[in-house]
């Protein structure tokens, strides 16, 4: 008895889905959730900073402004000293995310120099590069940060950036590596080296653009590191305390009390911004993964075929696996629609 | 054995290389430990008694920086790191001492707590993929992505200031004196328990993705595939043909995530006054203490590079291998 699965794919359809909408309609939901929160706050620390409704640094003297709950006035409440929480918090958006890309940027750039470096080069280059980056990799960072920043008179967001790029690159470098070990003896590459492409050309137009994706995610990587890094040294007092990122806001909450208090206006929200960024890298991260590897995909991505939850990346169904396992009502009910006409329940077995 | 030599002689040289930065960062950095000392004590301590504070805090640049470093490794390796400028007249390594056993056991016991129960949830959740499992994963995945210490600033706001069910942060209930008595080690469990579950909570999704991740993958190989049609029970499959393989590059993550597992950890104490490591870093940061910043650093590092070693020793026991490499030599 042959009979063909439930399932027809219309030609049309397929075509239309290349366009651009249907690109974003195919990538995997967490990676859509993440760049719709990414999108929110990147927005926030653009626009944020233009509509702040009160100057961040403001002491309004009226003691009834002092850790006020949130009104309509101060849509965040007030801190200790009368200071507007919301200003604050979008100026914070700004910097920390600022802070972050920008070690984003400098140290996936360095990440890609010394991987690809290691494996191109080779031989001693290649040991005594990955030697260094194992090396960084295995001493934790935080403390050494913590020693780097303490020792610099000025802990501004330069400071911090330089000292957080130059400890940020190890693991990307890592990766890259590997990868640029997997490619480089592909024929392509051995081609390119035959026509006489130069060495530089060979590793700027040939092997970097076959990991971008893996540059992707060792940027986003990179960016989550740096927000929960930089969140933290402020958060302990290693930043400029006169400027508002979202881990000085924490810095000044703890210091003032404000949990014991009871002030959770001043603390939570610059906590959940961070969390939320965060989630959303991690979100976009592995939505990247799941786009590379679709055996990640969770159930999201599996689509119903005869009752049963199918994979993409299942074989292909055989009719007497799909046939679904109905008991009591569900299959009384069943039994008078058309599909049951395909069952093949006469045969004996009880499913 | 090789196996094991060579890492060993990898970490040795993570070490160096730790103690050696731990050296030149004050001398290359423009900050100064023993003008910070000075300027706490105006007018009591004269100028004079710059080149003895220097002497006493190891930062003098007495002799050629060869001989500096020489007598640095010495000193390091007497456990002798320099004296505390925030709390004066206190050894560093005291200081340390007092504080690392408080810790070693909350950190310590949590993060492994979390990497034992984190990978278990893995390896479910890897098996039966797509499951209920799967679907919580992008909430544990928010968890994770909070900073450890305003979750447990949370915590602290929910289950201590609300409902008074857990103490407000310190170690140890005030008035007991610390010692080998019940009441003690009972009060200290109990105020460890929030900062414990801190950890718990905040880092098991990692170890959980992690692991699915990999046992996915695992069980799309042919030899697990085998092993289904054989007709072995699931349990057997699972165990010792997926998740025994899985876990070899889990454990090596584990290795790798830990300083910054770790680090998280620290920062959380401050928020619990739980008077281990973090707290003390703190103290340290916050009044320019830098012999004792950098005995942080150091006992850090070291502890991170033991735990490594330990995890090679038991990949060593659980991937084959590791072993047979040696044979073949």
């Amino acid at each position: 008895m042959t009979v063909t699965l439930p399932i027809s794919v219309d030609p049309a359809s397929l075509a239309t889905e290349d366009a651009v909408p249907g690109r974003w309609r195919r990538m995997p939901t967490k990676a859509k959730v993440g760049a719709v929160v990414l999108g929110f706050f990147v927005l926030a620390a653009i626009i944020g900073p233009l509509v702040t409704p009160y100057d961040p640094s403001y002491q309004n003297p009226s003691p009834a402004l002092s850790m006020a709950a949130p009104s309509a006035a101060h849509l965040l409440g007030t801190t200790e000293t009368g200071q507007d929480v919301l200003s604050q918090l979008l100026i914070g958006i700004r910097l920390t995310l600022e802070l972050a890309v920008i070690v984003g940027v400098v140290a996936t750039a360095l990440s890609v120099i010394v991987g690809v470096a290691a494996a191109f080069l080779g031989g001693i280059w290649d040991e005594l590069l990955s030697l260094v980056s194992n090396v960084f990799l295995v001493i934790p960072s935080l403390p050494l940060l913590i020693i780097l920043l303490g020792y610099l008179p000025q802990k501004g967001q330069l400071a911090t950036i330089a000292v957080l790029s130059g400890l940020g690159w190890p693991w990307g470098a890592r990766v890259i590596r590997a990868q640029t070990l997997a490619i480089r003896n592909r024929d392509f590459i051995s081609a390119a080296r035959e026509t006489g492409e130069k060495t530089w050309r060979i590793l700027a137009f040939e092997i970097v653009p076959n990991e971008v994706s893996l540059i992707a995610a060792s940027f986003v990587n990179t960016v989550l590191y740096a927000i929960g890094a930089s969140v933290a040294l402020a958060f302990i007092g290693l930043a400029d305390l006169n400027s508002w990122s979202l881990g000085t806001i924490l810095y000044w909450a703890e210091g003032q009390q404000a949990l014991q208090l009871g002030a959770w206006w001043w603390f939570v929200p610059p906590g959940l911004a961070v969390a939320l960024m965060g989630a959303g890298l991690v979100l976009l991260n592995t939505g990247i993964d799941e786009l590379g590897n679709p055996r990640l995909r969770d159930a999201s991505s599996a689509s119903r075929i005869a009752g049963r939850w199918l994979r993409p990346t299942d074989p292909t169904p055989v009719l007497q696996e799909v046939q679904q396992r109905r008991t009591g009502l569900a299959g009384f009910l069943h039994s008078f629609s058309r599909s049951s006409l395909l069952d093949q329940s006469q045969a004996g077995d009880t499913l | 054995m090789v196996f094991i030599l060579r890492r060993l002689v990898f970490y040795l040289v993570a070490a160096w290389v730790a103690l050696t930065l731990n050296f030149f960062i004050p001398r290359l950095m423009p900050g100064n430990a023993v003008e910070a000392v000075m300027s706490k004590f105006p007018g009591i301590l004269q100028p004079s008694a710059y080149r003895a504070l220097e002497a006493l805090l190891g930062v003098g640049h007495a002799g050629s920086l060869w001989h500096q470093y020489w007598a640095y490794l010495v000193d390091v390796s007497h456990f002798n790191l320099g004296v505390s400028s925030s709390q004066y007249p206190a050894q560093v390594s005291t200081l340390l001492g007092e504080a690392i056993p408080w810790t070693l056991t909350l950190v310590g016991t949590a993060t492994i707590i979390a990497f034992v129960v984190g990978t278990a949830l893995g390896i479910m959740a890897g098996w039966r993929y797509g499951g209920t499992l799967d679907r919580v994963l992008p909430g544990l995945m928010f968890l994770q992505a909070i900073p450890y210490f305003f979750f447990a600033l949370i915590l602290l706001e929910v289950f201590a200031l609300k409902f008074h069910v857990f103490p407000v942060g310190q170690g140890y209930a005030g008035g007991l004196v610390p010692g080998w008595h019940w009441d003690f080690i009972g009060s200290a469990i109990y105020h460890s328990l929030l900062p414990a579950l801190t950890i718990v909570l905040t880092s098991i999704a990692g170890w959980m993705l992690q692991m699915r991740n990999v046992m996915i993958t695992t069980i799309g190989e042919d030899y697990v595939v085998a092993a289904q049609a054989k007709g072995l029970p699931n349990r057997r499959v699972i165990f010792t043909y997926a998740a025994r393989n899985a876990l070899l590059p889990q454990l090596q993550g584990f290795g790798l995530a830990l300083g910054f597992v770790v680090s998280g950890a620290l920062i959380m104490e401050i928020v619990f006054s739980y008077p281990g490591i973090g707290l003390l870093l703190l103290g340290a940061v916050s009044s320019d203490d830098f012999p004792l910043m950098q005995g942080i650093f150091l006992v850090i590092t070291f502890t991170v590079l033991l735990a490594n070693l330990i995890i090679d020793l038991v990949i060593v026991f659980a991937d084959p291998r590791a072993r047979a490499r040696e044979v073949a030599r």
